[in-house]
């Protein structure tokens, strides 16, 4: 790692602008740059663009919100995982690993089943990430053990798999023919359906939890320590590990009740990110905010854009995301910088 | 000013497990003293309740005259430092990085480290020469080299105590030495040293007593030269030990079988 993260920070400023770029200007209704950029002017200045009104229409009211909500939610997921990944001294841990994926997808398929308002399924998905995590916490904090980490992810893999049972009851007791597309889509991951009102559920958990992150990060570098050295060291371990967990949840829970169940970003831009800017936290929760949100905005413009029908995001994502674990796999005796 | 750190009749162990009871144990600054025994004697619990990371079962554990629960985490690591067995981290952080962990309990729970952070974590990288290693990753350099920084991170905490688990495991011949010298420095700069160790000979070279655990108990302790002879040795490990003395040099050695 240089002593500089400044290129790398570069890189990951460019990821993020390019993908918002790519994400308003390509699409059913192809927009040129320049009109991209004399629209942004004239909100700026007041001045309306000598431009169709349909370009407006389609950058602030049909790409707008989808815009800012896949960048919000590559950035949350990203910046839970790579806690995740310091708090579980793993990299090889993804944001769902405390049950809260499943926990929202619990939430949101009840939610579908009792053919609720959309406001309800994503409140009901919020609330049962978070739910799942303080379960997972709560049980995992009753086991006495020497290594209260390695207890707790057991515990989470135990309950995400409970709920993913759930899941799969809920589903198989749903009307197939109403109900049962919707699940499934929900549980493919899709921004397709946000809209304006959407962002503000959004915005505020996942700037709230990731603004705890960032004050913590130099304290996320000796959480990454076994427990023991971190608290030798100064650190009060137990607290700081509940205030961690609760903000990454709570970044998690708010993107997957947006989006659904969008695996692998969280795994694989926290990666990315440390190729950039190297391990210290202080660095890398930042950049991988904005790597996380460049890289879903691509690759939810890849989802509106390749085939006649939107292509769900979690399909996406494994997609891309299997070779680059196969290939993390591969070299996993390499050291995580 | 000497401070102490003192274990009065102190049972350890862990929740399920009584390790050892009735210690008495203390070091005091400027001193060395070197805990020895067999495996599964309790050295490593008895470290660790002295640290603090583990309760103790019975007694109670003094810092500077205070009972050691007391002391919220940030102050207990402002006067004692511990020093892990050097293992491979999970992420590369940087050798200067994991230095300025040791700056943790000198700032506040948002604060990043400072110029002064640095500083201290510079003259730390100086004294034990490691310097020149600062930008390395952490996982990129041997064995040897990640216990000196470890030994670099438990002295800029700036702790009146360091306590150092096996700190000469896994070592070359060359490393064992230099880690010894380095801890008698700490001793001659003021510090109060506790470490473990498994081999005698350590202790003879870098210790100023000697306390010898056998199953939880304490079979002996005192001066290094009083304590560690053949006799004694051979109850500790229950094993045949050979001293031999090196008379124009002065200094004498322990073998096994």
């Amino acid at each position: 790692m240089s002593r500089s993260a400044a290129p790398g920070f570069a890189v990951a400023l460019a990821a993020l602008i390019i993908g918002v770029l790519i994400a308003f200007t390509v699409g059913r209704y192809p927009i040129a740059l320049s009109d991209l950029f004399s629209v942004f002017l004239g909100k700026l200045s007041g001045r309306p663009p000598d431009l169709p009104p349909i370009v407006e229409n389609v950058i602030w009211q049909v790409r707008g919100p989808r815009v800012v909500a896949a960048a919000l939610v590559g950035a949350a997921l990203a910046v839970a995982g790579t806690a995740f990944q310091g708090l579980f001294r793993n990299p090889l841990v993804s944001p769902d690993i405390l049950g809260a994926s499943s926990g929202a997808a619990l939430g949101a398929v009840l939610g579908i089943f009792f053919s609720l308002g959309v406001f309800a399924i994503q409140s009901l998905a919020f609330a049962g990430g978070l739910l799942a995590v303080a379960a997972v916490y709560l049980i995992g904090s009753a086991v006495r053990s020497r290594d209260p980490v390695l207890v707790l992810v057991l515990t989470g893999v135990v309950i995400g798999a409970l709920l993913g049972a759930g899941v799969g009851l809920v589903k198989y007791l749903a009307d197939p023919y109403n109900q049962l597309p919707a699940m499934t889509f929900w549980l493919l991951g899709s921004l397709a359906a946000t809209t304006l009102s959407d962002l503000l559920p959004l915005f505020g958990p996942v700037a709230a939890g990731t603004l705890v992150l960032i004050a913590l990060r130099w304290r996320m570098n000796v959480m990454s320590l076994p427990d023991e050295e971190a608290r030798a060291l100064g650190v009060p371990t137990g607290p700081l590990r509940v205030v961690i967990v609760a903000a990454a949840t709570l970044v998690t829970s708010a993107s997957v009740a947006t989006a659904g169940i969008i695996g692998w970003v969280g795994l694989v831009v926290p990666h990315m990110a440390r190729s950039l800017v190297g391990p210290d936290f202080a660095r890398l929760i930042p950049a991988a905010a904005l790597l996380g949100g460049g890289f879903l905005l691509v690759i939810d413009t890849v989802a509106r854009n390749s085939a006649a029908i939107e292509i769900p995001l979690g399909i996406l994502t494994a997609v891309v995301g299997t070779p680059f674990f196969i290939w993390l796999l591969t070299s996993v005796s390499r050291t995580w910088s | 000013m000497v401070m102490k750190l003192e274990g009065h009749a102190l049972s350890i162990g862990y929740t399920d497990r009584l390790v050892g009871h009735d210690l008495d144990v203390g070091v005091e600054t400027g001193e060395v003293l070197a805990l020895l025994g067999p495996n599964g004697s309790g050295k490593t619990t008895l470290l660790k309740t002295l640290l603090g990371l583990l309760a103790p079962k019975g007694g109670d554990v003094q810092l500077d005259g205070q009972t050691l629960k007391y002391y919220s985490s940030r102050d207990r690591a402002r006067l004692m430092a511990y020093v892990p067995q050097s293992h491979q981290a999970t992420f590369a952080f940087t050798v200067e990085t994991v230095v300025l962990m040791g700056r943790i309990a000198h700032g506040n729970l948002f604060s990043r480290p400072t110029a002064a952070d640095r500083a201290v974590a510079g003259q730390s990288l100086e004294r034990f020469g490691i310097a020149h290693l600062r930008d390395r990753p952490y996982t990129m350099i041997s064995g040897g080299e990640r216990q000196l920084t470890l030994l670099a991170r438990a002295l800029a905490q700036e702790p009146q105590f360091v306590v150092l688990d096996e700190p000469t495991a896994s070592l070359d011949f060359g490393n064992q030495g230099k880690v010894m010298r380095e801890i008698r420095s700490l001793a001659a700069s003021g510090h109060g040293v506790l470490f473990t160790t498994h081999d005698p000979n350590h202790a003879m070279r870098a210790a100023d007593r000697a306390y010898l655990l056998r199953d939880g108990a304490k079979i002996a302790e005192g001066a290094v030269g009083a304590v560690l002879n053949r006799e004694q040795l051979m109850a500790l490990y229950d094993a045949p030990v050979e001293k031999i003395t090196d008379a124009t040099a002065g200094v004498s050695a322990f073998l096994p079988g």
